[in-house]
């Protein structure tokens, strides 16, 4: 299973932990909102990707099944 | 389909076809004795869709029948048809004349729309400023027997005048008493829209074309046009032009046709494409670029709303693009931080580097914050939109921001604005 984070952009207020628990996937722009990198990722991460989305104090972090993202294609 | 006991136009312009603007709104009656009874929608008009691959007009080109087959499998005859008529585009007139000269033609896609999908409602969102457009939709409505017309409740929302407005979950949001801005998502609208209910939005220039297609068939549709975009588009074209305005020209016509049929005035310093979230084109490369979706993909270009506007020479396109930058920062919705912190920022920088206040290093920023700003991080396009914009500007007219650069602003840097503006607005609703 490969996995992806995503960020709603508008729950996000830029506290900026998930840089710091997933550095691998996530680096913060200029003004301190996550930029997540687009590649997929597999278990060997997962548990720094859970981490980094349990510890997000606005719940703004959606991990989600890197396959799924194909329905983007609908709309 | 192609119930029609009268001819198909051959010739463009189909969607402008019939009597001049000067005549104001066709009326109903002219309508039918022009164009015939309009059919009921249903699987023929989907399959039509989809074998022409009409794609939407508000600016994302998505296929229309994928939205629809999505609506239409989750409806249960509980759907709602929202005719996007925003027009937030400061560029673009297209639809707001659309609107104003057919209304019973974007009524009749509507209303077909609406009939395939297994909708219950249809609501009309028009921009709260296009007063010409929504009197001639108001009119058309009662002529249809008001707000019952065909077999569901119709109703006109007048949208605010803002440019993130007519994006789809904004739109919905709006009709639903809430304020103009986009949502995350998902949901999408086809899955959870208006009132909760699986939503069509779709803008007025698709569903005109869709009456068309439904009178008159697909192989019709493809007899304008290229194998990949058939049939016609809107286009507004302004700038440096004689004969500024909307006009309906085939898929697959190159910019330079679309230039010369609007007379161009002068020497051009470059061509947007697409409007506010499009791109800027040497004119070099633009006169012989085809206006079909396929060939501007591959040259990493789109049509976006339609918008052709052609900088006059002597303006200065940095200023032009500062500007542009200025009224998308104003417009960002301010929901999402990239959006609204960056935005702001690469204004201002924009601005500096066009009054010649900013040197390399102000360049390396607005390439660095380009980098960082693009990949869709808002709940919309917006901050890509602005970026495209940015990034076009920056490598079409490389050689005027040397200038800049070198010697300070120029003089054309002070004139007055050569793009349009509204004025700015503030509130969402």
């Amino acid at each position: 299973m490969r996995y992806r984070l995503r960020v709603n952009p508008i729950a996000c207020a830029g506290h900026g932990l998930c840089a710091e628990l997933f550095p691998e996937r996530v680096r913060l722009d200029d003004w301190g909102y996550p930029i997540v990198a687009p590649e997929p990722f597999d278990e060997r991460l997962l548990p720094h990707a859970r981490r980094a989305v349990d510890q997000c104090p606005r719940l703004a972090l959606l991990l989600e099944q890197a396959e799924s993202r194909s329905h983007r294609a609908h709309a | 389909m192609s119930q029609a006991t009268i001819a198909p136009p051959v010739a463009l312009p189909w969607l402008l076809g019939g009597p001049p603007a000067e005549i104001g709104p066709e009326p109903l009656q002219d309508h039918l004795d022009r164009l015939g009874p309009c059919p009921v929608g249903g699987p023929d008009l989907l399959s039509a869709l989809r074998s022409t691959g009409l794609r939407g007009r508000g600016g994302a080109r998505f296929p229309a029948w994928r939205k629809w087959r999505a609506v239409r499998e989750r409806s249960q005859g509980r759907a709602v048809v929202l005719v996007n008529g925003a027009e937030g585009e400061p560029a673009s007139w297209k639809d707001r004349v659309l609107m104003a000269m057919r209304p019973h033609l974007v009524l009749d896609g509507a209303e077909l729309a609406a009939d395939t999908v297994g909708a219950a409602e249809v609501v009309l969102y028009v921009g709260s400023e296009l007063t010409d457009a929504r009197q001639a939709l108001e009119r058309a409505i009662q002529e249809r027997g008001g707000r019952r017309w065909g077999r569901r409740r119709t109703r006109l929302v007048a949208g605010p005048p803002r440019y993130v407005a007519g994006e789809e979950t904004a739109a919905v949001r709006f009709v639903d008493g809430g304020p103009a801005r986009p949502t995350f998502r998902p949901p999408r609208p086809f899955e959870r829209g208006v009132r909760g209910r699986p939503t069509l939005v779709q803008n007025v220039e698709t569903l005109a074309l869709v009456a068309l297609l439904a009178r008159f068939g697909p192989a019709w549709y493809r007899t304008v046009g290229t194998s990949s975009s058939p049939g016609p588009l809107l286009v507004t074209v302004a700038g440096a032009v004689r004969r500024p305005g909307v006009h309906e020209v085939p898929h697959g016509v190159s910019l330079g046709q679309v230039l010369a049929t609007a007379e161009p005035t002068g020497p051009v310093a470059g061509v947007l494409l697409g409007g506010y979230f499009g791109a800027w084109l040497p004119p070099a490369r633009a006169g012989s670029l085809a206006l079909d979706d396929q060939a501007l993909a591959e040259a990493g270009l789109g049509l976006g709303c339609g918008v052709v506007f052609a900088l006059p020479g002597e303006a200065c396109p940095l200023m032009e693009t500062a500007r542009v930058l200025g009224f998308l920062a104003h417009e960002s919705a301010g929901q999402c931080g990239p959006c609204r912190y960056g935005l702001g920022a690469v204004a201002d920088v924009a601005h500096r580097v066009a009054a010649g206040q900013g040197g390399a290093d102000e360049v390396a920023l607005l390439q660095r914050w380009a980098g960082q700003l693009r990949g869709g991080r808002g709940a919309c396009r917006h901050p890509d939109g602005a970026v495209t914009l940015l990034t076009s500007a920056l490598e079409t007219f490389s050689e005027h921001l040397r200038l800049h650069l070198r010697g300070g602003a120029c003089p054309a840097s002070r004139a007055a604005t050569c793009l349009p503006f509204p004025p700015l607005r503030e509130g969402w609703r």
